[in-house]
């Protein structure tokens, strides 16, 4: 494996079994007493939030401690990334602490590569701008994989603003690698028209895609997108787009509704609906401290000298 | 130094504005060249062995960021001029975009001092065609053409107002050869894209800007263009379309020039995979095709000129989050390497059609009568002599104030050796020699 | 794969081995009753099972068996090229009160064991930990010395001791080879993924 984890192409397919199934043994870790080894004992890991996201923050936090590495947070309120510090500047800092891992979580699309020019240590993209969030894709087929047995094969829909959603590329990227046929869906607007190079299907319209599908994956819709004209009005998103009460009944029995948080509970996904024990919404927070412990342990846990599995 | 006397013995001399390629002697006495020929020999003469070496008219950069008066953080009037001496220039044309901005004759003059005082190059600071680049009045062209400009543009953006731009290509019809030049670009299909729009803006989650944001003002200003019958010039082309346009423009008559950035010739929005901010620039590096279309362009004259758009930047604006860091690559340093590394040396140009667009066509369009040969007895000595085949990797320090730079850790090939100002030698031996 | 030197036990030393050991595990206890295996993934895990059952067989009584992975317990991730392939841990009650006896295939520098009692003390505090091992050969790191052993076999250290168990590998033997063979322990049944 590589010694950052910037974007999901950063993994094989290879790669991607191995992080799944070392995320295994950590959710047996959690199902201990004490939820604690001592695999990264003596680490530190920075999380590096210029982005308010206590969920996703707390996650990688818990992951870290839980391997016994010393946690460093360093979020936007009340330190000098708020007083303007350039990113350069707060990672030379960094890097004078002996930081050996950072999560960043940036608005910039980007900035963590540009973070690997100044660190020594392994750099972990909780997501930046609207490029990737790698991390929530893994924790995402971790949970597919977990309740369907698998992830080749299935036919997952990701709905909704895919145009600005960091995470429906990672899940795109990383699902095709795993040979999952993907179909995004969503007013022609928010979604990229080089998609079908992606190697994913593009549909108008949700109610062709629902009834043929293992996963629906919704994607959170920003009030700002009708601001800035991409769709005329939220009343009419939702009635297009939006998981109602009406069309859950189309998903064939045993499909899992997903969704990254947080929801706007009305927008793109019926509150009733996000309720479903086919919801498995909170699994996916649940299984996100696994599959985060599994990339720091995998990402640390070697000197990465050597050359890792060939790419598929 | 005017007194003095060089000759450069057996140099190929490139000089398209007399037809002459050929390799022979070239003396300079005082300001002026005095022989071209064999055995061009002055008595006291410094003889310089140019045995390999490439001499034609000085470079003349039509579009290039020189940043004073107001952000001598980035570039200064002195060191910008000394770059463009490093990279064979004899002349450049300063953008107005400076703080204050170039809209009436005292900026010009104040330009022009700075450069006189510093003797490196020469300039021809261009005028803004409206009131502090806002794109509502004119400014004062008369004043300004008086002043001795012949270009002005408005560049960093268009001219928005399509009556602004009528109303100023037809005023400007009563100044001799007075040219304007535009950046263009819908302000509003451009919207803050940091990329050119397309499958590379989109995996790398950033916003794009497709190519019809250049189109729709290139083909605003040809009819504007025609409707005036002004004379006009578009900078910096980044698209397959707009040069179609410019192409048929041209074969119905229409009184346009065009012009090209090396960077656009050499890169592409495939090399923004890094987000190396380098890259970052405005019109952004477009498709492959679009870069092919481009190279076209400058084999079959569509374009006229290379120029380089040198844009300086401070390293901690460059070394920024890329959505934060400003558009711009330096370039006086590098064109004259890129365009024979990339276009010359391939074989999809000649080097006397390099030097027509690096020089000749260029100093032309800006009216600048000493540069650009011919390179005949008796006209001002403004050369560059250079090394064709001389490998080397572009590295900081530039001698720029600034290093921002898409060539960093390219490998190019020609090197300039000498540049020299009416007879004196701002360059030599490839360093400046102040 | 490096040379094969010696066969130093076959299938019938083996199953030999582990119904003597059983035998010793009873006596020394005093039968089953407050008695646990835990075997150390992979083939430790096996082997606790073997155990178990001859355990059952012997006294009519059955003995809950885990399997510890100790991956995350050892003493030197971080300086390798890769960081150690994980297995499954499984151990479905409660060790408090209980005389856990760790069941390895081989002792070597006693790493693994150190390891191995730092993770089991994670799950509860065991009555007494003893130690179950099919052969030790010497060179030992660290204080660490076994109750059970099946057979003693001194090496050198350029030597390679491989247990090959039916579970696992189709058949039972142990074999002495020259270092730099095949690598020291091959994918478990978990199926945990990519071989490094």
């Amino acid at each position: 494996m590589n010694r950052h984890l910037l974007s999901i192409h950063d993994v094989s397919a290879v790669d991607i079994v191995r992080i799944l199934d070392t995320a295994e043994s950590f959710r047996e870790v959690g199902t201990r007493v004490i939820k604690k080894v001592p695999a990264l004992r003596g680490r530190t890991i920075v999380n590096l939030f210029y982005e308010n996201s206590t969920r996703t923050r707390i996650s990688f936090e818990l992951a870290a401690k839980r391997l016994s590495a010393d946690v460093i947070n360093f979020t936007t309120s009340g330190t000098s990334v708020s007083k303007g510090e350039s990113l350069k500047d707060t990672a030379l800092t960094l890097q004078a602490m002996g930081a050996d891992a950072i999560v960043i979580r940036h608005s910039s699309s980007g900035a963590p590569f540009t973070l690997t020019k100044w660190v020594k240590g392994s750099v972990l993209n909780a997501g930046d701008g609207t490029h990737e969030h790698p991390t929530q894709a893994l924790l995402d087929m971790y949970t597919m994989r977990e309740r369907l047995g698998k992830i080749e094969g299935l036919r997952v829909a990701i709905v909704g603003d895919v145009l600005h959603s960091r995470v429906a590329r990672s899940l795109s990227f990383g699902l095709v690698k795993m040979g999952a046929e993907v179909t995004l869906v969503g007013p022609p607007t928010l979604i990229p028209p080089e998609a079908p190079s992606w190697g994913v299907q593009v549909s108008y319209d949700i109610d062709g895609v629902l009834p043929k599908l293992d996963v629906c994956y919704m994607l959170r819709v920003q009030r700002e997108r009708q601001r800035q004209q991409y769709f005329p009005s939220v009343r009419e998103y939702s009635r297009l787009f939006g998981l109602t009460n009406a069309r859950v009944g189309m998903l064939p029995e045993g499909s899992l509704i997903m969704h990254p948080g947080p929801m706007n509970r009305g927008v793109e996904i019926d509150s009733d609906v996000a309720d479903l024990p086919q919801s498995v919404i909170e699994e996916q927070v649940t299984n996100g401290i696994a599959v985060r412990m599994s990339l720091l342990y995998l990402l640390l846990g070697g000197t990465g000298v050597e050359e890792a599995s060939a790419d598929v | 130094m005017s007194e003095r006397r060089i000759v450069f013995r057996a140099v190929r001399i490139v000089d398209p504005a007399s037809g002459r390629d050929e390799t022979t002697d070239v003396a300079i006495e005082a300001q002026r060249i005095t022989a071209v020929g064999p055995d061009a020999m002055t008595a006291g003469a410094s003889v310089v062995d140019a045995d390999g070496l490439v001499l034609g008219p000085g470079l003349v950069d039509m579009h290039t960021h020189l940043r004073e008066p107001g952000f001598e953080h980035k570039e200064t009037v002195e060191t910008g001029t000394r770059a463009a001496a490093a990279g064979g220039f004899t002349a450049v044309a300063p953008m107005a975009n400076t703080d204050p901005v170039a809209d009436n004759a005292a900026v010009i003059h104040e330009v022009r001092d700075l450069a006189a005082t510093a003797g490196l190059c020469d300039v021809f600071p261009v005028g803004a065609i409206t009131r502090g680049l806002a794109g509502e009045e004119m400014a004062e062209l008369g004043e300004m053409v008086e002043a001795g400009v012949r270009l002005f543009s408005d560049d960093g953006r268009c001219v928005p107002d399509a009556r602004v731009l009528r109303n100023a290509l037809t005023y400007a019809k009563a100044f001799e050869d007075v040219v304007l030049a535009e950046h263009c670009e819908d302000a509003a299909l451009a919207e803050s894209g940091q990329m050119h729009e397309g499958l590379h803006s989109y995996s790398l989650g950033l916003a794009g800007q497709p190519r019809e944001a250049e189109e729709v003002i290139v083909a605003r200003d040809l009819a504007i263009a025609r409707l005036t019958g002004g004379r006009l010039h578009l900078c910096h082309l980044s698209s397959a379309g707009s040069i179609e346009m410019v192409r048929r423009a041209k074969a119905e008559g229409l009184r346009v020039t065009a012009e090209v950035t090396p960077h656009h010739l050499v890169f592409s929005d495939e090399d923004l995979i890094t987000y190396d901010t380098n890259f970052k620039v405005n019109p952004p590096l477009r498709s492959p095709e679009d870069r092919e279309a481009l190279r076209t362009a400058v084999v079959d004259g569509t374009i006229d000129a290379v120029a380089t758009d040198h844009a300086p930047h401070a390293v901690e604006e460059k070394e920024a989050e890329f959505d934060r860091s400003p558009p711009g690559t330096i370039g006086l340093e590098t064109a004259l390497a890129a365009i024979l590394t990339h276009l010359v040396e391939p074989g999809r140009i000649s080097l006397s059609r390099a030097v027509e667009a690096m020089s000749v066509r260029p100093a032309r369009i800006l009216g600048a009568a000493e540069h650009g040969g011919p390179l005949e007895p008796g006209r001002p000595a403004n050369l560059v002599v250079f090394d064709p085949s001389a490998e080397w990797t572009v590295e900081a320090p530039f001698v720029s104030r600034s290093r921002n730079s898409a060539f960093l850790g390219s490998k190019l090939r020609g090197r300039v050796l000498y540049t020299m100002l009416r007879g004196d030698l701002v360059v030599a031996d490839g360093k400046p020699q102040r | 794969m490096g040379g094969t030197k010696a066969r130093l036990l076959d299938g019938a030393e083996i199953r030999r081995s582990v119904t003597r050991i059983a035998h010793e595990i009873l006596e020394r206890n005093k039968g089953a009753g407050e008695v646990a295996l835990v075997g150390i993934a992979n083939r430790g895990d096996d082997l606790a099972r073997r155990l178990a059952a001859e355990i059952e067989r012997i006294e009519g009584e059955q003995v809950p068996v885990g399997a510890l992975d100790i991956t995350f317990y050892r003493d030197d991730i971080g300086m390798r090229a890769e960081a150690p392939e994980v297995h499954e841990t499984r151990i479905g009650f409660d060790i408090n009160g209980r005389t856990v006896v760790l069941v390895d295939d081989v002792l070597f520098t006693g790493r693994t064991i150190r390891a191995a009692m730092d993770a089991l003390v994670d799950f509860g505090r065991p009555t007494a930990i003893q130690l179950a091992v099919l052969v030790d050969r010497g060179h030992r790191e660290l204080p660490i010395r076994p109750d059970y052993v099946g057979k003693n076999v001194p090496t050198r250290k350029d030597e390679d001791v491989r247990v090959m168990l039916a579970e696992l590998d189709g058949e039972d033997a142990v074999i002495l080879e020259e270092r730099g063979a095949a690598p020291r322990s091959p994918a478990g049944k978990a199926a945990k993924g990519d071989e490094r």
